[in-house]
């Protein structure tokens, strides 16, 4: 599989301040679900933002399919969820119009949208199961049920990579596996590569291929259940053995 | 008094469709910001001997990206950049006017509009910016409110963000530039702003907040413009209040509809 992303003897620090984080070197290949861990302030989230050329790295180098992250041409097909995503304005946006908005980069600049826009925004919001829920504010929905719109949105895009900084922070456990549900059939039908940065997994946890432990710089790389024993953390192991097996495909 | 209604129409209307993309990023006040710049360009003008208006526009339009410069990438932080736009050319203002010896009220009827004087050029001329507002927000509309959602998100996805917010700045210095002869420079952003708020309250979804502002801004340059003319009152400040006053019956009406849905 080609490389997705790729970080090459990566530097970054923030002005004024000590480096967040040194010399990471990190290839992820496309179709992975990539988990980042790491304790608060570790730089876990600044090295998904490295990723997706959000932040230039201080020195070496961020690929996003072979290309500079920050200007690569895949952008349009990566979505971002960002840490405590929530509607930024107070104009009630329904769930339908958030989700027609995940189209903007990948359709023309100008003019209404496409009716296989039209189309696939239809189907996003019918994937997350909020069809009857539509044309109701986002705000007034429940935290679950704003989570899934904002997955929602990033569905509307067709993309190849999904990043997701802390997604279940402040949502309830049946909604975490609602997600945990999505990204696995993401991952497993659609090949979308999948980077999850968070530092408590849930029900998350049965579906990811392998985990990066950041603290200052990538600790660990490998499987999730070869993790030394000195990184664990109680709260990495709330997932139930078993019981996380994606659908087939 | 009928060019009155004209340009308090075209003003009404897109003063609220510009806010609107300022007001969901928090930036309401940035009109305001722009407007003191739009009278140093006035002031600029009568000591050179320029067009005023056209020499607003040329200076509010810089003045917008050089305050949206200084907020995304000269690292002002929260309303510092709009404060040393505000301030700045406030005094920038007072000191070309002085120097061009051109306090009086001719300044005055920038500064607080002069729409009873209105001539048939201007409106037109309004009209077509006005027009061309509207044309680049519709055509643009999806972009825009991906950035006004989540700016981030938008980044990540490769949109201009840049580019976009240095376009709705520039969108809102061509409405205050255009305004100028209405509510007057240092009102016009409470066109841009209260109408706004006010649908905010009343609409169910983004698109007809828009379009309820657009509405209200309209009834509030009618309604303000018809009340100042039968009491004899300053029709720039007459239309603000009257979206004053609108922005408050929203109030009530958006709290008596949570009483009746609980």
């Amino acid at each position: 599989m080609p490389a997705a992303v790729e970080l090459i003897d990566v530097a970054f620090s923030y002005p004024g301040h000590a480096p967040t984080l040194t010399g990471v070197r990190l290839v992820v290949r496309e179709g992975e679900f990539l988990a980042v861990a790491g304790p608060n302030g570790g730089g876990k989230s600044t090295l998904l933002r490295l990723m997706l050329g959000l932040e230039r790295p201080s020195s070496g180098a961020a690929l996003l399919y072979g290309e500079p992250a920050h200007r690569a041409s895949v952008r349009p097909r990566v979505g971002y969820l960002p840490q405590r995503a929530r509607v930024g304005i107070g104009a009630p946006v329904t769930v339908h119009e958030l989700v027609t908005a995940g189209r903007a980069a990948v359709e023309r600049p100008f003019g209404p949208l496409s009716a296989a826009g039209r189309q696939r925004v239809e189907a996003a919001v019918e994937e997350v199961g909020l069809s009857s829920v539509a044309r109701r504010p986002v705000a007034q929905l429940s935290g679950g049920q704003q989570q899934r719109a904002f997955l929602a949105k990033l569905l509307a895009a067709d993309p190849r990579l999904i990043a997701l900084d802390e997604p279940t922070t402040g949502v309830d456990v049946d909604a975490q596996e609602r997600l945990a549900e999505l990204l696995c059939e993401l991952h497993s039908r659609h090949g979308v590569t999948i980077l999850y940065v968070s530092h408590e997994f849930g029900a998350i946890e049965g579906h990811v291929q392998r985990l990066v432990l950041v603290r200052g710089g990538i600790v660990f790389d490998g499987p999730i259940g070869q993790l030394p024993q000195v990184w664990h953390d109680p709260s990495h192991h709330h997932g139930r053995e078993g019981s996380h097996a994606c659908p087939s495909s | 008094m009928k060019l009155a209604f004209a340009a308090g129409l075209v003003v009404g209307v897109v003063a609220p469709a510009v806010g609107f993309f300022l007001v969901e990023r928090r930036m309401s006040l940035i009109g305001d910001g722009i407007g003191h710049t739009a009278f140093a360009g006035v002031a600029l003008a009568q000591l050179l001997g320029l067009d005023p208006v056209l020499t607003a526009l040329v200076v509010s339009v810089a003045g917008a990206l050089v305050m949206e410069l200084l907020h995304s990438r000269g690292g002002a932080v929260g309303d510092q950049a709009l404060a040393f736009l505000l301030y700045t050319s406030m005094a920038a203002a007072v000191v070309l006017a002085s120097a061009a010896r051109a306090v009086n009220a001719g300044l005055f009827a920038y500064l607080f509009g002069s729409i009873l004087t209105v001539e048939p050029g201007t409106v037109l001329k309004m009209s077509a910016a006005g027009a061309l507002v509207l044309a680049v927000i519709a055509a643009l509309y999806r972009r825009l409110l991906a950035v006004a959602l989540d700016e981030e998100a938008a980044r990540a996805c490769g949109l201009p963000v840049l580019g976009l917010n240095l376009l709705v700045a520039v969108l809102a210095a061509l409405t205050v530039a255009l305004s100028m002869r209405t509510v007057g420079l240092l009102l016009v952003a409470a066109l841009m702003v209260l109408p706004v708020l006010a649908a905010g309250r009343l609409a169910r979804s983004v698109r007809s907040t828009l379009l309820i502002a657009m509405a209200l801004g309209a009834l509030s340059a009618v309604g303000g413009l018809s009340l100042s003319w039968v009491s004899d009152l300053a029709p720039g400040g007459t239309i603000v209040l009257v979206a004053a006053g609108l922005y408050l019956l929203s109030l009530g009406a958006g709290l008596v509809r949570r009483r009746v849905t609980v």
